[in-house]
């Protein structure tokens, strides 16, 4: 499932001769429609988010984080994130070095494999966890008797978090890996580099705005990621809340404004994300036009 | 129908592309415009398909007298073939050559009969018959450049435009296909104009030369007339290998040939190819420039020599039959004389 | 048996790196989904029927089977604007409209779904418009269907950009000069380029749409046989412990999830296709 955010796969657009364009009020249309389904579809809820949490005024707003358990959701959202995207970034790392760097047989299977969590829907993905560590799972009994919990617990939240967010870094790694070719790393080993001090060396700084990209969109997806948290959860509050989680509850009591205002946090990271990763791909084409 | 262009003006931002270009393309004739990459030759041969506009106000377009500067692409009646063929992929050969037949206007459009007709009669004519089912994946380079051009020729163009049409493909295949194109113009008789940075093909196929420069025209000629009267050095560099040596190296060798006191004076300079080269060994008081053999080359039908000059360390390249090699008995590091049998200098070219 | 051809074997890590991603693979994504499909297994057959449907679930699945389509097949064709707009026209704030086409992506869905519901709720900025026209967009199933519009947005219009910005401007030049329209370029020579890169677009809108949870269970209502869907039928049945019909129902949507994921790979194979010119 190659959906384009990859950065190996983002072009530059160019413009065309004149003989190849179309009347002026037709591009003025498409811009219109382009414009206003974009403006109607995406602004107009980040609008919203804003406007709903300022309704009562900026003190309600800054009240809305005072609350002790709207600062744990927001300790649990970051601790979740904190965990999950270091897993998946070594794995990521280990599985682009697999899959540029050397030719086995069922290559395109494994690459297919690792976009699955990509094609399960959130709900799934925490139910498949609670089958094996819930009460009535296969660890279950297991988990009861030494007295450790993982579903309506945090760890729960940790492993929902680290499969939904599972491919991040691994499709963003792996064409980008596959584009830059071997022959670097090949001229290292024959100058006498160990594996390690290749890819320290040699592969990262080739890979870091890949990296970075990676790393990103695997955050805002682990700290955003409702479905499946909601599963394992239990819902407890000031324990198993993250940030989402937290929004659902305030919301369904219609606490409306809190809700938004915690809302709110996460467009900011959503924001934050977006300009990030326009900044990534614009030094990564800078990067690969000076090394032309 | 003949092609004119009148002191067309074009400019991309800060660069400029086209200063004040005239050219004028006889009918039925196959011209060359030559040049190095940036010369404009390319930006020209789009101006007159009506793929860009010269700048407004700046330069006409003529086709057999009518104005069409500002007739769009489609109407103008060319065929345009580009270098890298722009075939429609996701079509077979048939389809792309029907293309333009089929996008006619319902009045205009022929019937599906007569475009499958006219589509085989292209296919032979550009010898690819039997091939109309297959896809431009399926072909070599040589095949697609001829369906690309059969495809041109399709709605019956009045001129045909070529942009760098071999550059995509192998020596071999270009060395073919150009010399196909050239028999397949005295068939057909169109006017044919080709962009080409390849002096040897478009010296060998060309009615006619026009070689261009940092956007502008420096000669316009037969390809005899321009290698063996060259207008200017640029012309005379670009056509072949040259020496180019000092007006004074001459004066002192005794060579002064058919230069004017005045340009070995002022230590003009004198350009000569490397076949125009006469060597002899060194005899003192003969006249000629004396240099020391460098490195002799003697694979392929010539016999190429590396000199250094004595006087002024300065390096000649000559090249003699290997016949006249043996016959002087010449090795590395012998002391020759050199000799012009034709050179050159051009007037403005004066350094001090 | 070695499995790596000798001459690649010069780089080093390939057991280490490949063993790691198989062991993480297999322990992350792999086991945890085969307990979903063991599960099942074991439900006799009736009761497997039973679980997958019963008109409430039926109906769950017309619904998110119906409006992702829906959703999807109006992404391709305003996410087919949208991203023709951004390769070819330039305009201030282009790149800003670049950017917020991965907004989908990169925000929460449960924001989504509280914002969305904000806008359409009957005293909401849009919803107060459309409902004096007996047009209820919150807690209807035009509410889930916008919803899912939302979310794949993206995914069609990020398939497209880089297959339109690749196209050779000759092509459409050639055309030209062959005298065809501008529409006629278009229709003949752009959209059949474009054809596979549009159908994995709306593959991976509708399987995105199919399993999304988050942004439609705030402004769907959830009513059972109405605004209910799939994935919340899941959640529901979970929660009153009915495992077997929750992991049921989950495995007939893990079966559509990963046929679609094998329709995509083979229309990427099939664009592929004419290639080498």
């Amino acid at each position: 499932m190659a959906v384009s955010t990859s950065l190996a796969a983002i072009h530059r657009p160019h413009l065309l001769p004149r003989a190849t364009h179309e009347a002026v009020w037709v591009r003025w249309l498409l811009t219109g429609i382009a414009l206003l389904f974009v403006g109607f579809f995406l602004v107009l809820p980040l609008a919203a988010v804003f406007t709903e949490a300022l309704r009562r005024g900026v003190g309600a707003y800054f009240a809305s984080f005072q609350d002790a358990d709207a600062l744990a959701a927001i300790r649990l959202t970051l601790l979740a994130a904190a965990i999950a995207v270091p897993c998946n970034l070594v794995f990521g790392v280990a599985a682009a070095w697999a899959i540029a760097k050397f030719d086995f047989r069922g290559k395109s299977l494994l690459t297919t494999l690792i976009d699955l969590p990509f094609a399960v829907s959130p709900v799934i993905a925490g139910l498949i966890y609670v089958l094996i560590f819930g009460l009535q799972g296969w660890l279950g009994p297991w988990l009861l008797d030494h007295n450790l919990k993982v579903i309506f617990a945090v760890p729960g939240i940790v492993l929902a978090t680290i499969f939904v967010t599972f491919p991040f870094v691994a499709r963003e790694l792996i064409p980008l890996m596959q584009a830059q070719g071997n022959d670097e790393e090949y001229a290292a080993m024959t100058l006498g580099a160990s594996g390690w001090q290749t890819f320290r060396r040699v592969t990262l700084p080739n890979i870091k705005w890949g990296l970075f990209y990676g790393i990103i969109l695997c955050n805002a997806r682990a700290m955003g990621e409702f479905g499946a948290v909601s599963v394992v959860s239990g819902h407890i509050r000031g324990v198993t809340n993250t940030m989402p989680l937290h929004i659902e509850i305030l919301y369904n009591e219609y606490n409306f404004v809190a809700a938004f205002a915690v809302a709110s946090l996460l467009v900011l990271l959503a924001i934050v994300t977006l300009v990030l990763k326009t900044f990534i791909e614009w030094k990564y084409h800078q990067a690969r036009r000076a090394a032309l | 129908m003949s092609i004119e262009a009148r002191q067309i003006r074009k400019t991309f931002g800060q660069f400029t592309a086209l200063d004040g270009v005239d050219l004028r393309v006889p009918r039925g004739k196959l011209v060359a415009l030559l040049g190095p990459s940036g010369s404009g030759k390319t930006t020209l041969l789009r101006i007159i398909a009506g793929l860009e506009q010269a700048d407004p106000g700046e330069g006409r377009i003529l086709f057999h007298g009518e104005d069409v500067t500002n007739v769009p692409a489609g109407q103008r009646r060319v065929g345009f073939v580009f270098q890298h063929y722009a075939l429609f992929r996701h079509m077979t050969v048939f389809e792309n050559i029907a293309f333009g037949l089929r996008v006619k206007r319902r009045r205009e459009r022929p019937e599906e009969a007569q475009i499958a007709t006219r589509v085989r009669d292209l296919l032979k004519l550009v010898q690819l018959d039997g091939l109309d089912r297959r896809y431009p994946f399926q072909l070599s380079g040589g095949q697609r450049q001829r369906v690309a051009l059969a495809r041109a020729l399709a709605v019956d163009p009045k001129v045909l435009l070529l942009d760098e049409p071999f550059g995509a493909l192998d020596a071999r295949v270009r060395k073919e296909l150009r010399r196909w194109l050239r028999r397949f113009h005295d068939e057909i008789h169109l006017t044919t104009v080709f962009v080409t940075h390849d002096q040897e093909e478009a010296l060998e196929i060309a009615d006619e030369v026009v070689i261009m420069n940092q956007a502008r025209v420096e000669q316009v000629g037969t390809p005899q007339q321009v290698y063996d009267r060259p207008a200017s050095p640029f012309v005379y560099q670009f056509l072949g290998d040259v020496n180019v040596l000092t007006g004074q190296a001459l004066a002192r060798a005794g060579l002064s040939g058919r230069h004017s006191a005045a340009t070995l004076e002022a230590n003009g300079h004198i350009y000569v190819r490397p076949h125009d080269i006469e060597v002899v060994r060194h005899q003192t008081g003969a006249p000629g420039i004396a240099a020391v053999i460098q490195h002799i080359d003697t694979a392929g039908p010539q016999a190429r020599l590396a000199l250094e000059q004595v006087q002024s360390r300065e390096g000649i390249e000559a090249e003699i039959s290997r016949a006249a090699l043996e016959d002087l008995k010449l090795q590395a590091n012998d002391l020759v004389l050199v000799r012009l049998r034709q050179s050159r200098s051009f007037a403005e070219d004066y350094h001090i | 048996m070695s499995l790596v051809r000798p001459e690649r074997s010069v780089l080093p890590g390939f057991g280490l790196s490949l063993g790691f991603t198989l062991f993480y693979l297999g322990l992350v994504v792999l086991v945890p989904l085969s307990a979903a499909f063991l599960r099942t297994a074991g439900m006799s057959w009736p009761a497997f029927v039973e679980a997958v449907a019963s008109p409430r679930v039926l109906a769950s699945y017309r619904l998110s089977f119906g409006a992702s389509s829906l959703a999807a097949l109006v992404n391709v064709f305003f996410g087919f604007i949208v991203a023709w707009v951004l390769v070819r026209y330039g305009f201030p704030g282009r790149r800003v409209v670049d950017a917020l086409v991965d907004l989908p992506f990169a925000l929460p869905t449960a924001v989504a779904g509280i914002a969305l519901t904000a806008i359409y709720a009957q005293n909401g900025w849009v919803g107060r418009f459309l409902e004096p026209h007996g047009i209820h967009v919150a807690f209807t199933r035009l509410g889930v269907f916008i919803a899912l519009t939302f979310i794949g947005l993206p995914f069609v219009v990020r398939t497209l950009q880089p297959v339109l910005a690749e196209l050779e401007p000759e092509i459409e030049e050639v055309a030209a000069s062959l005298g065809a329209s501008r529409w006629q370029t278009i229709s003949r020579v752009i959209l059949p380029e474009l054809l596979p890169a549009l159908l994995t677009g709306f593959a991976l809108a509708f399987a995105r749409a199919l399993g999304e949870y988050g942004s439609v269970v705030f402004i769907s209502g959830n009513m059972p046989m109405r605004t209910e869907i799939t994935p919340l039928l899941i959640i529901t049945k979970l929660e009153q412990y009915d495992y077997r019909g929750a992991t049921a129902i989950a495995v007939v949507l893990l079966v559509v999830s990963f046929l679609l994921l094998l329709l995509i790979n083979v229309l990427q194979k099939w664009s592929r296709r004419f290639q080498r010119v």
